[in-house]
């Protein structure tokens, strides 16, 4: 299609069009990007990340106007924001509320994307892309949690740098390396600060915007996981579309509302969220002489721990750990179900995804609690479902016979 | 599909009053962020008066003391410094002291002081901050060959009189700022506190 | 919305919830801390508890244990004291009003005179976050908890505090109390397992200056205190919130009408 060579828009809109195609943008991607209109409840969770993101960066930029990123000043000026800077309790909170629910969001995304297929042909890259940006997520939390410099922070980083330590050979060499010192310090802070304020940040949001590219270039799945762009109308437009702007504008400003209003009712009146969200021990400052009774991580973390735990062997422990990760990058390869979405598929596609969800959550809570014979006992149970899951899909999905999908999409609530 | 038209002018309240409730939410969010650029409790803890002897300032002495990081001098003029004062109302820009920002309204008198012989002073040049230097001998200098003592910037040449206030030729466009300050007794200055009230 | 869905969302949020109370703890110990008193409700917003709290901390407290983040100006803005109430009642160093609340005990000796460290082998911690790392029921229990036990060189032990190096600062007040001790039958795991973690384990043998529910209520208002030291922003958080939370709800609201308004378009 020939582009104008002079704009339709008047004004400073057109002087601006003429020289950066704002108007062709704004169409593609948001007032003619046709969307499937049957978008469910687990459709408010995308945007409601991108909400996340803005809230950690700009509460993040406040919080390093006065964070010290030294071993002397960490936690002292933590506690500096919290009561001497105007605001700064409301910032921290914010900040540090909003990593968790960041992570309550992506979780959930990502499940949206397991029932209902959206990592399947020819979604495949938008998948690798958002587990890449789940793994840069992680990367992100954990160098920030270190940043306050509280028991669970130096502690928290002791084990997972010491975790480098497994690799053969050059394991020792690889976690001086990374702390800058024998042991985690205010070189080590000061890395981290570098990595969590400009590094992380600036890679995770390269990768948000290829993921949206990946994504408006194929267009989005929907809860039916048929093609809309199967079925379109005289104009070329998808009958089961519609335009992203007013519908989805509309409808994810609403989608925030709901979600700010629990995420303030836990800024405002559960900050630390019984100790989940900002850890009892971390209000303690750093002591390398002593440690905390229970070590474990923020919840986020905790089914990858359990499964750390689980393993008797410190190199396999990691590997497991860090297979059970990258084995996401295999799914969209792994399915081989005709049907997209779950509520076509068959009873036993049902069964192993409930598990395998069960799993996780039963790990996440194992990983939390201290170490025992039970808790080993379930999690090497809930570890082998967990990628018995991934072993199993192929056959599963090639096998479960699928329910006839509808020929347009049903529109629930 | 036959469907009732949309209503437009529903929408365009609706989309109004979102955007205005929004906008006012968005306005008071905003006010933790802007606040946190608030001198902080530990700004406002560390500007508090200081209080200083000088029961041993000799005369022509100059004492240095710190109040908000910044330099206060206090100096003990002689009565010449202070016989010369007067004459030099026509070389200076603001003779009388009438810019107020620069001194309390209790110093705002020919020798900018609340006791004649001490004089106050913030010892940051009003041109663009470096601190003058003290210059109490009445005889000719380079700047000027009819000097009656004061101070002089060595950034920018401005030049001030026994009393703070700024020559004319000088870059600087204001007299040095007396800080608040008040007597405990004769022998002690508390600078950042105002005089009660008589 | 279908059955499946409604049926993930319910298995999510119970999971969620379930692990949310599941690995939420009252305090950091794994392995509970015993708390004789079981748990109690502070508030750490009333200003005349706060007061209370603030007049028993620096008389019995503050001459070991700092509270190094909390300043005393900020103290008296928020207790509501003028300055001259301030530097008479609370302030009992030489300090100003915009320093921190620091302890007069030296931490190292000088001279013949031995510091915190060698006195008690451990220095007096400090106490501006204890509320939020131990939390207020260890705090309460804590205080209330001490027994003499002549086996100890300072000759006092606590429930809440197996063998701390600090002896009992409010026995005064309190009175004495003695451990219950069940006898001992020999074996190591029964006894333990004997160890009365209730306030029958304690049998009052003195009387303090305070009645029992007049050091109980000290108690309660040095651990409100010290809620509010670990976190001074409380008294205005929650009020804020509420606020916050209407507005939001007004805003969602309007979304909701704008959202179904438009929707009326889709079929």
């Amino acid at each position: 299609m020939a582009r104008p060579t002079a704009s339709s828009a008047p004004g400073i809109l057109g002087w601006l069009d003429q020289r950066i195609p704002v108007v062709d943008f704004w169409n593609t991607h948001v007032g003619q990007y046709y969307a499937p209109k049957n978008f469910n409840l687990w459709y408010y969770f995308g945007s409601l990340s991108l909400l996340m993101l803005v809230n950690q960066i700009v509460t993040g930029i406040f919080l390093t106007m006065h964070y010290i990123p030294t071993e002397e000043g960490a936690f002292a000026s933590v506690e500096y924001i919290m009561r001497d800077v105007p605001g700064g309790w409301l910032i921290r909170y914010m900040h540090a509320a909003g990593a968790s629910f960041f992570f309550i969001v992506v979780y959930l995304h990502m499940f949206r994307a397991l029932m209902y297929g959206s990592y399947k042909k020819p979604r495949e890259l938008i998948w690798v892309l958002g587990v890449l940006i789940f793994l840069a997520l992680m990367a992100e939390a954990f160098l920030g949690y270190v940043l306050p410099w509280g028991q669970m922070s130096f502690w928290g980083a002791q084990v997972i740098v010491s975790l480098f330590g497994a690799v053969p050979y050059i394991g020792q060499d690889l976690v001086q390396l990374i702390q800058g010192d024998y042991l985690p310090s205010g070189a080590t802070i000061s890395r981290f600060f570098a990595l969590h304020v400009i590094a992380m940040p600036l890679a995770i949001l390269l990768l948000i915007v290829l993921h949206l590219a990946a994504l408006h270039e194929v267009g989005s799945n929907n809860p039916d996981g048929i093609d809309i762009k199967a079925k379109k109308d005289s104009s070329g437009k998808p009958l089961d579309g519609i335009p992203f702007h007013p519908y989805y504008t509309v409808k994810d400003l609403f989608g925030a509302g709901v979600f700010l209003c629990i995420f303030a009712f836990v800024v405002f009146f559960q900050p630390t969220f019984g100790g989940l969200f900002l850890e009892h021990d971390n209000f303690i400052e750093a002591n390398p002489l002593v440690t905390p009774a229970l070590i474990k991580p923020v919840w986020y973390f905790t089914p990858y721990y359990a499964m750390l735990r689980a393993v008797p062997d410190k190199l396999f422990g990691v590997i497991v750990m860090g297979g059970a990760t990258l084995i996401l990058f295999l799914l969209p390869w792994l399915d081989r179900s005709p049907v997209r979405s779950i509520r076509y598929r068959g009873f036993w596609s049902k069964v192993l995804l409930f598990t395998f969800t069960a799993s996780f959550l039963i790990l996440g809570y194992l990983g939390s609690q201290a170490g025992s014979e039970t808790n080993t006992l379930i999690s090497r149970i809930c570890t082998v479902i967990y990628f018995g899951f991934f072993v199993a899909l192929p056959f599963v999905s090639a096998w479960d016979p699928p329910k006839p999908e509808p020929d347009r999409v049903i529109m629930h609530e | 599909m036959a469907e009732n038209a949309p209503d437009l002018g529903r929408r365009r309240f609706l989309t109004a009053t979102c955007a205005v409730v929004g906008g006012v939410g968005g306005v008071f969010a905003a006010v933790p962020f802007f606040s946190s650029f608030l001198p902080s409790a530990k700004a406002v803890s560390a500007g508090v008066p200081t209080t200083v002897d000088i029961s041993k300032l000799a005369e022509g002495a100059q004492l240095i003391e710190v109040w908000r990081k910044r330099p206060v001098w206090i100096i003990k003029r002689s009565s010449e410094s202070l016989a010369a004062l007067s004459a030099l109302q026509p070389r200076l820009k603001d003779a009388d002291s009438l810019i107020e920002d620069q001194q309390p309204e209790y110093c705002q008198n020919p020798t900018r002081s609340i006791k004649p012989s001490i004089l106050v002073l913030v010892g940051t040049c009003t041109h663009l901050g470096c601190s003058p230097k003290y210059f109490p001998e009445m005889t000719a200098e380079d700047w000027d060959s009819d000097w009656k003592g004061g101070f002089y910037c060595p950034c920018h040449s401005s030049k001030f009189d026994m009393a703070g206030r700024v020559y004319n030729g000088s870059p600087a466009p204001t007299n040095l700022e007396v800080p608040i300050h008040r007597y405990v007794d004769d022998n002690t200055i508390v600078i950042g506190e105002e005089q009660e009230a008589a | 919305m279908s059955k499946l869905n409604l049926q993930f969302i319910a298995i999510l949020t119970w999971a969620a919830a379930a692990l949310g109370l599941a690995s939420s703890s009252p305090a950091s110990a794994a392995g509970a801390a015993c708390l004789p008193f079981g748990s109690i409700q502070v508030n750490a917003t009333d200003v005349p508890t706060l007061r209370r709290g603030a007049q028993l901390y620096f008389n019995y407290c503050a001459s070991c244990h700092s509270l190094q983040y909390m300043r005393y100006g900020r103290l008296a803005e928020d207790l509501q004291l003028s300055e001259e109430d301030l530097m008479n009642n609370l302030v009992f160093t030489d300090a100003r009003a915009g320093d921190f609340v620091t302890s007069s005990m030296p931490k190292g000796g000088r001279g013949n005179l031995p510091g915190s460290q060698e006195w008690f082998g451990v220095t007096p911690p400090d106490l501006s976050l204890v509320a939020r790392s131990r939390g207020v029921n260890w705090i309460y229990n804590y205080l209330n908890a001490y027994y003499p036990d002549p086996s100890r060189a300072i000759g006092w032990n606590n429930l809440t505090f197996p063998n701390s190096a600090m002896p009992n600062p409010l026995w005064e007040l309190q009175g004495i109390q003695e451990h219950v001790v069940k006898p001992q039958s020999g074996d190591i795991k029964a006894d333990a397992a004997q160890v009365d973690c209730s306030p029958n384990a304690f049998k009052k043998v003195s009387d303090g200056s305070r009645s029992a529910q007049q050091y109980d209520k000290d108690t309660r208002d040095i651990t409100s205190f010290l809620e509010y030291v670990g976190e001074p922003a409380i008294l205005k958080r929650e009020a804020y919130g509420v606020w916050v939370l209407l507005y939001l709800s007004l805003l969602t609201m309007l979304l909701w009408l704008l959202k179904n308004e438009y929707w009326k378009d889709i079929h």
